[in-house]
């Protein structure tokens, strides 16, 4: 190791570092944790697409029509799909934040259970709510 | 903390670096406070997206213009944005480190969530109201 001066001129060790994320074997929960922040950014970044439905919906019917055909398109659909997936994954991310934040589901196999529960509980409130979307179209 | 009473150290000195006495959970609890609104009102935002699948153009603002689904996707968008701004700036001062780029992203998160806040709130007014 390595001795670093400090401001006084006093020799401290250099302090060992973390290792990186990347020696450790990856767990869902690792995995599931960046997930909830992708999900984060994501739906950030979805605020402009609502943006763009009320104003298109406030404004008139042309607006809205342009608003309806890209929304309607293949980009379109995907891009609402991946939005409602991530609006739902990111809920059951943040329950299962909340079941820990009051300090139950910590221990061992817990802890994956109720990762693994939130994450098929995301994509299965996705699907069924396109299903829904599909029957009443 | 329990304090070695023959410590020549300044009640400051010990106290120093170990964070804020008062509101230093406020963002944290912001968060869960946010976070915990949010899911009631996500279930009834998509609801009321999926209640104009198929509807017309003046349907679709006869739908929001109720009273009911206007409050709840109003009190969605006012948690929704203020949730995401804590939320960002956790990311961007885990990642940004250096002075002046961080500071320049906390502006921009913060007006970009307070725009997108406004113009969406102003929009389902808009709607209500006319
Ligand atoms: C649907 C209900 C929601 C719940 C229950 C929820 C819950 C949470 C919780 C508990 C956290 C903190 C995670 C942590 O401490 O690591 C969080 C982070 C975050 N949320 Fe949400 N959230 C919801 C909706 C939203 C929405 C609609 C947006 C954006 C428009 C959003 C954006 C974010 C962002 C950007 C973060 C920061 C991610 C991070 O620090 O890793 N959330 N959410």
């Amino acid at each position: 190791m390595t001795d670093v001066k400090a401001n006084g001129g006093t020799l401290l060790r250099a302090r060992p570092l973390s290792p990186h994320l990347s020696v450790y074997r990856w767990t869902l929960t690792m995995a599931m944790s960046i997930a909830h922040r992708l999900t984060g950014a994501a739906l950030y970044a979805g605020t402009l697409l609502l943006v763009w439905w009320l104003v298109a919906l406030a404004t008139d019917a042309g607006a809205y029509e342009t608003f309806a055909r890209f929304i309607g398109s293949i980009l379109g659909r995907v891009i609402l799909f991946g939005f409602t997936w991530a609006l739902f994954h990111h809920m059951f991310g943040g329950i299962r934040h909340f079941v820990w934040d009051v300090g139950r589901g910590l221990d061992h196999p817990a802890r994956e259970w109720i990762t693994a529960l939130s994450l098929v509980a995301g994509l299965a409130l996705t699907i069924l709510v396109w299903i829904i979307a599909f029957l009443i179209r | 903390m329990a304090r070695n009473p023959q410590s020549m150290r300044s009640s400051l000195a010990v106290v120093r670096g170990l964070g804020s006495a008062r509101s230093g959970t406020s963002e944290f609890w912001h968060q869960r406070l946010t976070g915990i609104a949010l899911v009631p009102l996500t279930i009834a935002f998509v609801w009321i997206i999926v209640s104009m699948i198929g509807k017309d153009y003046n349907t679709m603002r006869r739908i929001l213009a109720n009273p009911l689904a206007a409050i709840l996707l109003l009190l969605f968008i006012l948690s929704g944005i203020h949730h995401m701004q804590i939320g960002m700036r956790v990311i961007i001062e885990d990642y940004i480190h250096r002075e002046g780029a961080k500071i320049a992203a906390l502006i921009a998160n913060a007006f970009f969530a307070v725009l997108v806040g406004f113009v969406a709130l102003f929009a389902v007014l808009k709607i209500c109201f006319s």
